[in-house]
């Protein structure tokens, strides 16, 4: 039986020190200091947020999905998770989350796995992949295609049943909920907000998501 | 599911190698040869990396691999996608039955505080040795290093999620001579640790050896396995052809 666990943060929108809309389909690249709060709000349900995070001093460490896996025993994250560094480091503690399951195996779509996923003439689709790669090309700090590595998908689910199998499951997320995650060291955030229009992780019609960050030590 | 394996035809035969339980390997196999990998004592792990020989950027794809095959765990028909859609290499034939994706590999801190600290000075090459370690030595003999250490595979290994994602690791599921094979459909850097899997529970450090055996076995056919196993396969064999046109 599965069993979603929601945790509702006190932080109030109006005292946020920063907020961004990201549009469907677009990228968005931005420090996140160690003690400050980043929150995702899904603004209209169902939509995929493919994340990242580096090490913002020394980018080689970066988010783990493997470790972050191991280390809690668990294949999903929700509130308490620690997101785990290469290194072994805790990046950032999910604080907060009206979801309750949020995805690290699916990776992020690219146009070379939509051909092989759904058929060859995809390679023309905008895909997350895409967008990563431009906000990287446009980013003055050394990162290339060969730190994308496995990602977060808030908000997605992805389920993995006993035996084995791996499943797109339609979206537990709906409008209004978000997820929000304390740094525990600085971090630089890369999100693509997913393109994807082949399978339901975006419900098939992307839309925008809402981000927020707290300075240290913000409270309700 | 596990399978009987064949016998490597004689004239086939390539190069046979043993690596020891803990210790860490890498090589270049081409398109069309094959790797089997033996479990030599019941309680072996490989864990394993695959980069295209000519292009390192491109590397084996955790995420892609699953999601192709709508799956979480590897076995015989599976292809190993790398995140250009191209098929590295691919599951021929499989004794264990189940190869796992998404654990990574243990490091120091975790293999000291399981099964105690140990160093080169006290143990000399009984120390025990870690995947992370092993896969970050093996990688920097290619030019590779920590920006390439991403999600491997553990084969011989089994975890299986509950249905809130809680992974058990299987004891049950290892047995003495397990073999897998691995047929690489491209030139193919392979990266390897026979470290323990990190979620293996047992209290002392005793990871079997692995017995590595290359032949000539030649690339896909048209009614491959692995090829015809889903028409995501079919595609991804289809791209990976196109560069060896």
């Amino acid at each position: 039986m599965t069993t979603l666990h929601y945790v509702v943060s006190s932080l109030d929108p109006a005292a946020a020190t920063y907020t961004a809309v990201i549009p469907a389909g677009e990228p968005w690249l931005h420090p996140v200091r160690r003690g400050q709060t980043l929150r995702i709000l899904d603004l209209e349900g169902n939509q995929a947020v493919d994340t990242l995070f580096y090490n913002l001093h020394r980018p080689e460490e970066r988010y783990s999905a493997a470790d972050t896996v191991r280390a809690q025993g668990a294949l999903y994250l929700t509130a308490g998770s620690r997101l785990m560094s290469t290194e072994g480091n805790v990046m950032l503690t999910i604080t907060a989350d009206t979801c309750g399951r949020h995805d690290t195996l699916g990776g992020a779509c690219s146009c070379e796995s939509n051909m092989v996923r759904y058929a060859l003439d995809k390679r023309p689709m905008h895909s997350c992949r895409d967008s990563f790669l431009y906000a990287l090309s446009q980013y003055d700090g050394g990162l290339t295609k060969r730190d994308l590595t496995c990602n977060i998908n808030f908000f997605m689910n992805v389920p993995v049943t006993p035996d084995g199998r791996l499943t797109f499951a339609d979206g537990v997320s709906a409008p209004g909920k978000y997820v929000e995650m304390r740094a525990e060291m600085d971090v630089l955030c890369l999100i693509s907000n997913c393109p994807q229009l082949n399978n339901p992780c975006n419900a098939y019609n992307p839309t925008p998501v809402q981000v927020f960050i707290w300075d240290t030590g913000a409270v309700a | 599911m596990a399978q009987h394996l064949n016998p490597i035809p004689p004239d086939r035969f390539l190069w046979e190698e043993r690596v020891p339980g803990g210790c860490h390997w890498s090589g270049v196999l081409r398109r069309g040869q094959a790797l089997r990998l033996t479990d030599l004592g019941g309680r072996a792990n490989v864990s394993a990396l695959f980069f295209n020989a000519h292009e390192k950027l491109e590397r084996y794809n955790m995420a892609d691999t699953l999601k192709a095959q709508h799956t979480a765990y590897l076995t015989r028909g599976h292809a190993l996608y790398s995140d250009m859609g191209h098929v590295l290499c691919s599951i021929v034939a499989d004794g264990s039955g189940w190869h796992d994706t998404v654990c990574g590999v243990g490091d120091a801190a975790l293999v000291a505080s399981r099964y105690g600290q140990t160093c080169y000075q006290t143990h000399r090459n009984a120390m025990y040795r870690n995947g992370r370690d092993g896969l970050l030595v093996e990688l920097g003999k290619w030019g590779l290093g920590k920006r390439d250490l991403v999600p491997n595979v553990n084969f011989f290994s089994r975890v299986v999620a509950d249905d809130d994602g809680r992974l058990h690791f299987d004891l049950a599921h290892s047995r003495m001579g397990a073999s897998v094979d691995l047929r690489c459909d491209m030139d193919v850097i392979v990266v390897l640790s026979a470290a323990p899997h990190p979620l293996d529970p047992r209290a002392d450090y005793a990871p079997s050896d692995v017995m590595l055996t290359a032949w000539q076995c030649g690339p896909a056919g048209p009614d491959d396995v692995c090829r015809n196993a889903c028409p995501e396969n079919q595609r991804g064999f289809y791209l990976t052809d196109l560069l060896f046109r």
